[in-house]
């Protein structure tokens, strides 16, 4: 069995830009898309800062030539938007050509639309349409039709390692020969839901993120969709595709630690990581660069810089959280990071972390602050989740 | 290529799934359109405190998954991996309500912490301290099968020898009663109703967790082998004998080499007519149902799945779930096909172990 698998096309849409393009522009100039919110009902509007897409759902609809009374939840909207970027990208014209699959991943689903309506369905007939809009695979569903896939649909919610596994299933699918290709990644819109969750919780910050420094303060929460299109040696050999990166590892462990908190020693995220090198049988030299889970919550930095000491001991290499782009995009961070894992490889460049200023106090790990230039191979990128869902991912050049 | 075998099983349902017995004694229901999960002895797995501060469906997961556990002799998997349609529907809407009716303030995070759709399999892991591969799948009524998928390609691949997969959804009164405005629940005028000759639409809906433990080592407890899993997202009535075809040439396999069909009809007239066409490829087949049973939610598929390994272990079916007066012996080879509302299409090919 090959041990790495084909990456033919990416897609995506987040706070720092509608495509591929736009992302890249903004990472490489130190754009964040972290801002007041245009479109979301909170009372919080006036203290947080979000990752918000800058294009409201009528935008989207609009785009996507959606007929008026469609079912599309903001995530469907987002998610269908990105595959389709994702599928043009891969070159693929007719997408049933092939054995296709979507294993797409994400935690609110249609959320938006039932906190928007929760009581008002019952008195108001013309918006039921969306009550069945509500559940995760409904949104998945809704981008397959879109995209016009009949196969193998489903979807992945482990919180906010979601896209990573969605993208590690994909590959065990490929790998297994049950499909031919398929698009993989997360979509995640923002909701009064989560953005009240994390607030009960008390790990949002009342100003920009600051990833893996010692003030940290919490996280700005973003909502994203990306979705990048996996093949198999046959099909990119039979077509002769242009491969963008091939993933070459990846690892999925659970923390057992707590519901929500990971463990102060990064155990979980320890043993992701080395099952990822386990499975691309790269040495730990190898990885030129680190696209960190970073969400800048007091928990996650520590925990997972602990994970890297575990698995790199003095000799981490570069590293950075991209999350004061985007905020933190919950289900969808994995494949946004995804894609700026690859950009990474074509471009040789690591993206900076931006925001840092004073080292942890309990650990010896720096970020990458600016951008920098230098030849990039091999990228590990981590994604940790509530229930102690930890991934990793390893992408390498093609 | 390493074999699958299913060594223990864990079922909660709306019937006693869960005492060792298969069918001896059923309840079918006549009355209700929504019909609750019968609860096991939580305390003989979790903790009092926590028994009242879980949700129904984290509860009767962590059951489902001991007894199938203890059944295999199993502690520690090296993998769990959970199906929710769902997810944690209690935990999400009381957070929901609290937004709503206190304008978001005054929020504790207790019912966010339970609502995300991986809490089930992250309880389950946190009780067993596994710190394994932990997955779960939320697409309507291919959660469960999802789960199944993922696990045959690690058991067969051998990326990992002892696996707990499973489903779980559980019921809950905002969304059953949104459920019943768009007409997914039947009427209260529409019980009784005869499963097997649909008058109305929608179904008598339930709740209930199946947890199963696939090997690759076959066991004394060794139900069966699972075979393959298919799945589709959405298919036309007239493209299911092809699609149920296609899966069988893909397994080398004929109508006539399957014993047994288990059938996910549940009483929608609208719906149902997949079953119709799926019976056309089997003619001479014991076919089996069990809906009337179990009621309809988006892993019932646990309690069709609990049934099958039942009929190959002891080569019989019980009457109230025969759809069909054919026989067959022995009953080597068993099929189940399972759709919800046009969408979500699966099959599931189990195999007896030594026959």
């Amino acid at each position: 069995m090959p041990n790495k698998v084909a990456i033919t096309g990416m897609g995506i849409i987040s706070s720092i830009g509608n495509n591929v393009e736009d992302n890249f522009h903004a990472l490489i100039n130190g754009t964040t898309g972290i801002t007041k919110t245009d479109y979301l009902n909170t009372i919080y509007k006036d203290t947080l800062k979000f990752g918000e897409v800058k294009l409201s759902n009528q935008q989207l609809e609009s785009i996507l030539e959606l007929p008026t009374n469609h079912r599309f939840p903001r995530t469907s909207l987002l998610g269908a938007y990105a595959a389709a970027q994702a599928i043009e990208s891969a070159g693929i014209k007719n997408i049933n050509e092939v054995p296709t699959g979507l294993i797409s991943s994400t935690s609110v689903g249609g959320m938006d639309k039932t906190e928007q309506y929760f009581y008002e369905y019952f008195e108001n007939e013309a918006i039921r349409r969306f009550i069945l809009s509500h559940d995760a695979g409904e949104t998945s569903h809704q981008i397959a039709d879109y995209l016009g896939i009949k196969g193998l649909v489903t979807t992945v919610s482990t919180a906010c390692s979601s896209a990573a596994n969605a993208i590690m299933m994909g590959a065990r699918l490929i790998k297994a020969g049950k499909l031919e290709r398929v698009i993989v990644g997360g979509a995640d819109a923002l909701s009064i839901f989560t953005v009240n969750g994390f607030n009960s919780l008390m790990i949002l910050t009342d100003d920009v993120n600051t990833p893996f420094d010692n003030n940290r303060k919490g996280l700005n929460l973003g909502e994203a969709a990306a979705y990048i299109v996996l093949e198999s040696e046959r099909q990119v050999q039979k077509n002769n595709k242009k491969v963008l990166a091939y993933l070459s590892g990846y690892g999925n462990a659970n923390d057992a630690f707590h519901q929500t908190a990971s463990s102060e020693n990064g155990e979980g995220a320890t043993l992701a990581m080395q099952k990822a090198f386990e499975v691309s049988g790269l040495k730990i030299s190898e990885i030129d660069y680190i696209n960190a889970h970073g969400t800048a919550t007091p928990n996650n930095d520590l925990s997972e810089g602990r994970a890297i000491q575990n698995v790199f001991g003095k000799k981490a290499p570069v590293f950075s959280s991209t999350k004061p782009f985007t905020g933190h995009t919950l289900a969808a961070a994995a494949s946004v990071e995804a894609v700026y894992s690859i950009l990474a490889l074509q471009n040789n460049m690591v993206f900076p972390n931006k925001n840092f200023k004073i080292p942890m106090e309990e650990l010896d790990l720096i970020p990458q602050t600016s951008l920098l230039e230098k030849p990039v191979h091999h990228v590990l990128s981590n994604s940790f989740g509530f229930g102690g869902n930890c991934s990793t991912l390893i992408f390498s050049k093609s | 290529m390493n074999k699958c075998y299913i060594n223990g099983i864990g079922c909660i349902s709306a019937q006693k799934t869960f005492d060792g017995g298969f069918l001896n004694e059923v309840e079918v229901n006549t009355t209700e359109v929504i019909i609750s999960a019968k609860n096991p002895d939580y305390k003989a797995f979790i903790s009092p405190g926590a028994i009242r501060r879980m949700a129904k469906g984290v509860k009767m997961g962590i059951a489902a998954s001991q007894y199938a556990l203890k059944e295999a002799q199993v502690e520690i998997p090296d993998a769990i991996i959970a199906g929710t349609g769902m997810g944690c529907l209690q935990d999400s809407e009381k957070f929901l309500k609290a937004i709503i009716d206190n304008k978001e303030q005054y929020l504790t995070p207790t019912s966010f912490i339970q609502s995300t759709h991986n809490t089930v399999g992250a309880q389950i892991a946190l009780n067993l301290q596994c710190k394994g591969y932990n997955f779960t799948y939320v697409n309507g009524a291919i959660s469960l099968e999802s789960a199944l998928l993922d696990a045959l390609l690690q058991i067969e691949t051998g990326e990992a020898g002892t696996i707990l997969a499973g489903g779980v959804d559980e019921t809950s009164g905002h969304t059953m009663s949104l459920y019943e405005l768009v007409g997914l629940i039947k009427h209260k005028d529409q019980v009784p109703m005869d499963i097997l000759n649909p008058k109305t639409p929608a179904a008598v809906f339930s709740e209930g967790a199946g947890f199963f433990v696939l090997e690759s080592q076959k066991k004394s407890t060794t139900y069966a082998t699972l075979e393959a899993v298919g799945i589709y997202n959405t298919l036309r009535q007239n493209e299911v004998v092809s699609f149920i075809e296609n899966f069988l040439t893909t397994n080398n396999l004929k109508p006539h080499d399957i014993d047994a069909v288990v059938l996910g009809n549940n009483g929608d007239v609208a719906f149902d007519g997949y079953y119709n066409e799926a019976e056309r490829l089997f003619p001479s087949t014991p076919l089996v149902y069990y809906k009337h049973l179990s009621g309809e939610y988006n892993t019932a598929t646990s309690f069709g799945l609990w049934t099958a390994l039942h009929i190959l272990k002891k080569q019989e079916i019980p009457q109230i779930i025969q759809k069909n007066q054919v026989t067959k012996h022995p009953i080597k080879r068993i099929i189940l096909y399972n759709q919800y509302r046009g969408k979500d299409h699966s099959l599931t090919l189990l195999n007896h172990a030594d026959l």
